[in-house]
């Protein structure tokens, strides 16, 4: 078992919780922990209740778990919310000069942590760096890489204001030294090697980055904002429009239009946006324009809950788009596959000239690993269109052009001497309007059969992990990896295997049947109430899974609640 | 030298005879003449609906999409590949009505794309019905007690929204819409021409009779201001017994590709992407 801590700061939204939150990750990897966090928060901009997360360990980690070790709370809501989810061993941090807790409970640990800040800084703002001094001076970290950090975070603002924020985070650490005098949340630093700390959305952008995206056309939503905005970040520096359109409609047709011209281009939405872009995804399967969408899911029909998460669209991606045209749907688990399929994402679109989804969700988008620093070297980029160089050669340009693998030579206009033409409607080798039922079936025999061959021997391979002779076999996509290979590794009394999908579609069959053909007991895991992954297996490969345990409260899979069930089955 | 020969299309047009379409299609493939860019270098982007089928008619690149998604197709290949000189052919109900959204968005964008409507105040493809720029009363199978919605005033709309360039045409004054178009193009920045396109079909209201009677043009005597707003709002709102037709406001303003630096970079289509480096931004994660 790992030697591990769960630390949480809940308070309001606005309260700065992210930002101290981010603070405290860097504070634990800089120290040389593993470390996973992730968020919880409500829709709202200020209020209410949000929780920062922190899982620091001596080995890597993946997943949340039931209970904290140690809470800070910072209102009142914040203990009423969190004190059912303590450990044995565990503490609540609160302030009683600051909102009346009046019931005794041996969890209750106070700290004048208001008053302090106000005293410090002259202002209750300082509060959460005050709150991270505790917490650090609570697990045994030393100073100085706390001060390093908080320098980090905050600059850019008044020397002033980092400096109360310093004081305010030592008084805090003091105070913890002196007062939680037992050490018992101390964990030991393993060194863990130099890493990079990112989440989901940020190694979605990155990858996207890298792959050679020049455009990004978006309307901000929930929780896919982060990627438009990490784009952002980094435009000017490698020369990407991002462009943040007036719906999601325009949002798909300007990436349409950009990759037409020549550029790779990507849009980011959650489900609700991505109902809107529709009718785009169809366009570019007809019109045989590479695209990539990431569809950023969170609980839904409709609004749903904006800011939790769920697996929920799995069908809907599976089929969005009105007729017969190919997709790749990539589901990727963990912060490398979310980069590098970003990367594998633009290649097939480009390749077999069709749209590709990345289908992730709030959880993954949000939540912080540290992870190994990535292999750039393992990057190729290949453009699969006529280069500058001879697009001055080609002659009679068709731009459906017939051709074994249903790809068509692309060119790009204004590049070839020619001209040429793209249509939503059904059409001619040429690109113009036909209504020839020769045509039309020659038409759809490239665009479907002839595509889905190819790209279906492109499918990345499903993950296995212990499951030869496992007495059950855990399956799942996307963002319930981390929580099943942790359950795999945890689970005591049994053998537990786990079988990981980063991409869905074409769904990988034979592998697949391969894998399930022999297991003892199957399980899909999956935070949607279809059981929507089961049905896929079923549906594909003809394999009625066991069980599937299913989540659809908004929130993720935490370790320990899968840990009873798997147990129980 | 290009000449309109060149720019003939094999195409079977599937226009009705006499449709103000052609007046449209032969004044563009005038302008194309006069502007000199080759066929491979002028991109037409379009929707659905009789207009929408005439990069079809003309031999030039071509992206026809999706029902009133020009706009946004347009915009981004210009950002993507802005040597392209890219023009948008588009009806009243595609433009106004089904991307009515994106047409408010785009003129506040400003990218340099020349958007020619084809305003036939009907919608001739779904046979009938009212457009946005119906005028009141008009009676159709659809609206058979007449049409009781305030007809879109799009030219006013886009003046009050920020266009630089806002012209109305008439199909049938070829020359002069020729002119019109080449002289949107040349702006730099989102040129509108809303074309009064007779449909010979559905529309037995505003016929080429009709308009031959009410037209005139709205610089003849080169005393129109056509760089003041108030006149401009007061002349696109004239119809009735006289319509205007010319370019009723210009203003030259930066267009979006400048706005946003474009200019002073490689086009987006040019850049090399194989070798990407983000080792840089990778230490701002360690």
């Amino acid at each position: 078992m790992a030697h591990e801590r769960t630390i949480k700061i809940a308070g309001e939204a606005g309260q700065g919780m992210q930002t101290i939150g981010l603070a405290l990750c860097k504070i634990f990897k800089d120290a040389g922990y593993y470390l996973y966090a992730n968020q919880d928060y409500m829709s709202r901009i200020r209020g209410g209740n949000n929780v920062f997360q922190l899982r620091i360990a001596d080995k890597p980690v993946y997943a949340p778990r039931k209970n904290a070790d140690i809470t800070i709370a910072l209102d009142r809501l914040s203990v009423d919310c969190h004190k059912d989810s303590v450990s044995p061993d565990g503490v609540i941090i609160l302030d009683r000069d600051r909102f009346a807790v009046t019931e005794e409970n041996i969890l209750f640990r106070h700290i004048p942590m208001y008053a302090m800040a106000k005293e410090i800084g002259g202002s209750e703002l300082f509060v959460n760096s005050l709150a991270c001094g505790v917490l650090t001076g609570m697990t045994g970290i030393e100073y100085h890489g706390v001060r390093e950090v908080l320098k980090r975070t905050f600059a850019g603002k008044k020397e002033e204001i980092v400096e109360k924020n310093l004081q305010a985070a030592e008084a805090g650490y003091i105070f913890a030294k002196t007062h939680f005098k037992q050490n018992h949340f101390t964990i030991k630093s393993v060194n863990a090697k130099e890493s990079l700390l990112m989440n989901g959305n940020e190694a979605i952008a990155l990858g996207a980055i890298a792959a050679g995206c020049k455009f990004y056309s978006a309307y901000p939503m929930t929780p896919s904002t982060s990627i438009m905005n990490v784009m952002a970040h980094y435009a000017k520096d490698f020369n990407i429009v991002v462009e943040q359109a007036e719906d999601e409609i325009a949002a798909i047709n300007m990436v349409i239009g950009a990759s037409f011209a020549g550029v790779r281009s990507m849009t980011g939405t959650s489900g609700g946006g991505f109902a809107l872009m529709t009718e785009g995804l169809s366009l570019a399967g007809m019109t045989e324009t590479p695209i990539v969408v990431v569809d950023a899911q969170r609980p839904a029909p409709a609004t749903g809950l904006p800011t939790r998460t769920e697996q929920g669209d799995l069908d809907f991606l599976l089929h969005a788009g009105h007729g017969d045209f190919v997709r790749a749907i990539f589901s990727p688990g963990t912060i490398e596959e979310a980069f590098y399929g970003t990367i594998k994402a633009f290649d097939l679109s480009e390749k077999f000239q069709i749209p590709v989804l990345i289908m992730t969700d709030q959880h993954l988008a949000d939540s912080y690993v540290n992870i190994d620093i990535f292999d750039l070297k393992r990057i190729k980029i290949q453009r699969h269109i006529i280069s500058k160089e001879d697009s001055g050669l080609v002659k009679d340009y068709k731009r459906y052009q017939f051709t074994e693998s249903g790809v068509s030579p692309r060119a790009l206009p204004s590049w070839i001497n020619e001209v040429f033409y793209a249509d939503s409607d059904e059409h001619t080798e040429e690109g113009h309007i036909t209504e020839s039922s020769h045509v039309r079936t020659m038409m759809v025999e490239k665009r479907f059969y002839k595509k889905a061959a190819g790209l279906s021997k492109e499918t990345e391979n499903p993950k296995t992990f212990n499951i030869q002779g496992a007495d059950c076999v855990l399956i799942g996509f996307g963002s319930t990896y981390g929580v099943l290979k942790e359950v795999c590794e945890l689970s005591a009394n049994r053998s537990v295997g786990h079988i990981h999908l980063p991409q869905v579609w074409p769904f990988p069959v034979a592998e697949v049947t391969g894998l399930l053909k022999n297991a003892k007991k199957t399980i899909v895991v999956e935070n949607n109430a279809g059981a929507q992954l089961s049905k896929l297996i079923r549906r594909e490969t003809g394999i009625k899974v066991d069980t599937s345990l299913l989540q659809y409260d908004g929130k993720p899979f935490n370790l320990d609640y899968l840990l009873e069930q798997i147990e129980k089955e | 030298m290009l000449e309109a020969k060149d720019l003939k299309s094999n195409d079977e047009i599937a226009w009705c005879p006499g449709c103000g379409n052609f007046g449209i299609l032969n004044a563009l493939k005038q302008a194309m003449v006069q502007l000199g860019r080759e066929p491979k270098d002028i991109l037409l982007v379009s929707g659905i609906g009789q207009a929408a089928k005439l990069p079809h008619y003309i031999k030039c690149n071509c992206f026809n999409g999706l029902h009133g998604r020009a706009l946004p197709v347009a915009t981004a290949a210009k950002l993507a590949n802005r040597q392209l000189t890219v023009l948008v052919t588009t009806g009243d109900g595609d433009c106004y009505g089904e991307g009515g959204n994106h047409f408010i968005h785009a003129v506040r964008r400003n990218p340099d794309i020349t958007v020619i409507v084809h305003d036939n105040q009907i919608y001739g493809l779904t046979k009938g019905q009212a457009s946005p720029t119906t005028d009141p009363g008009f009676v159709t199978k659809f609206q058979p007690s007449g049409v009781v919605l305030e007809p879109l005033h799009s030219l006013q709309m886009a003046i009050v929204l920020g266009a630089g360039f806002v012209a109305r045409g008439y199909s049938t004054e070829k020359d002069h819409l020729s002119w019109l178009i080449l002289e949107g193009i040349k702006h730099r920045g989102f040129s509108l021409i809303d074309v009064l396109q007779p449909c010979v079909t559905f529309n037995r209201k505003n016929t080429h009779e009709w308009y031959a009677e009410r037209v005139y043009k709205v610089n003849d005597d080169g005393s129109y201001p056509s760089g003041d707003k108030a006149a401009a709002l007061h002349k696109a709102a004239e119809w009735g017994d006289r319509i205007p037709i010319g370019i009723l406001y210009q203003m030259q303003k930066k267009s979006y590709e400048e706005n946003i630096g474009l200019y002073d970079r490689i086009p987006l289509v040019e850049e090399p992407i194989e070798n990407t480096d983000i080792s840089g931004i990778l230490k701002e994660f360690i």
